[in-house]
């Protein structure tokens, strides 16, 4: 299974396991958002055994950012490797979502 | 100069990206020097050239096929990636750094493409992109494309 779903406390941790591309992003999508209509409103996604995201994987991170803070609530991500991160900077959404550098600093203050 | 060549005909399957990219990936990693460029810049390029002719150019419809041919020559990749669909003016693509667009959930593909590699070309119809990325450039850094980010 490519995204494994926990909790910690009251923040729902999402972990992407290979790739979130075009072909499994729908997966995640529906993940999450089943989570935040039960009310769930604390998201963390942990990159950290995560290899590549393409720019389908990167469209859903945006929209399910939009559709969080509509519901009030909010999205980390945590541990990108360097190439994940200049994917990131590349797009400028590093602008637009919170990124900690382990999960532990992304859990702090969520 | 040692040059290879390949091509495939895929279905537009977008399930089939990922296990081509890697044939592909594989078989560059065999005829020329191992880098990062390769292994990040060219990637990230096959498959958003991918996904775009499977998704957009071929629209998912199944009986229309997506053509990559790929030349391996010395240190230079290029690769040509076509569909069967009508084509698109690229120029008409909206930068997706542009503030007004960040919250747009699509229209990165051909901005990563563009930064990544050291050319991107589309044909006057538009169904077909040839990407060239110099794997000698930059000194392996992964931001050496031909566009400006």
């Amino acid at each position: 299974m490519p995204f494994q779903v926990s909790k910690t406390g009251d923040v729902t941790v999402v972990d992407v396991d290979g790739q979130l591309i075009v072909g499994n992003r729908q997966e995640l999508k529906q993940k999450v958002l089943e989570e935040l209509e039960a009310g769930e409103r604390k998201f963390l996604i942990d990159f950290s055994n995560t290899g590549y995201i393409d720019s389908s994987g990167l469209g859903v991170l945006v929209s399910l950012s939009k559709k969080i803070r509509e519901k009030g609530g909010e999205l980390r991500l945590a541990g990108l490797n360097e190439d994940l991160r200049t994917l990131f900077e590349l797009t400028k959404l590093d602008t637009l979502f919170r990124i900690a550098e382990s999960r532990e600093e992304a859990l702090q203050g969520l | 100069m040692e040059t290879t060549e390949l091509t495939l005909e895929l279905p537009s399957d977008i399930r089939s990206i990922e296990q081509a990219v890697d044939y592909v990936m594989e078989r560059c990693s065999a005829c020329c020097r191992h880098g990062h460029r390769l292994h990040f810049n060219f990637r990230v390029g096959l498959t958003e050239a991918l996904a775009n002719a499977m998704l957009y150019g071929n629209g998912h419809d199944p009986h229309k096929r997506v053509r990559v041919e790929v030349r391996v020559a010395g240190e230079e990749i290029t690769a040509r990636v076509t569909d069967e669909g009508d084509g698109f003016d690229p120029s008409g693509v909206p930068d997706p750094t542009h503030p007004g667009n960040l919250l747009k959930p699509c229209g990165r593909g051909i901005y990563l493409m563009r930064s990544l590699m050291d050319e991107v070309e589309f044909n006057d119809r538009g169904n077909s992109v040839t990407l060239v990325l110099r794997l000698d450039e930059g000194g392996g850094e992964p931001l050496a494309g031909g566009a400006s980010a």
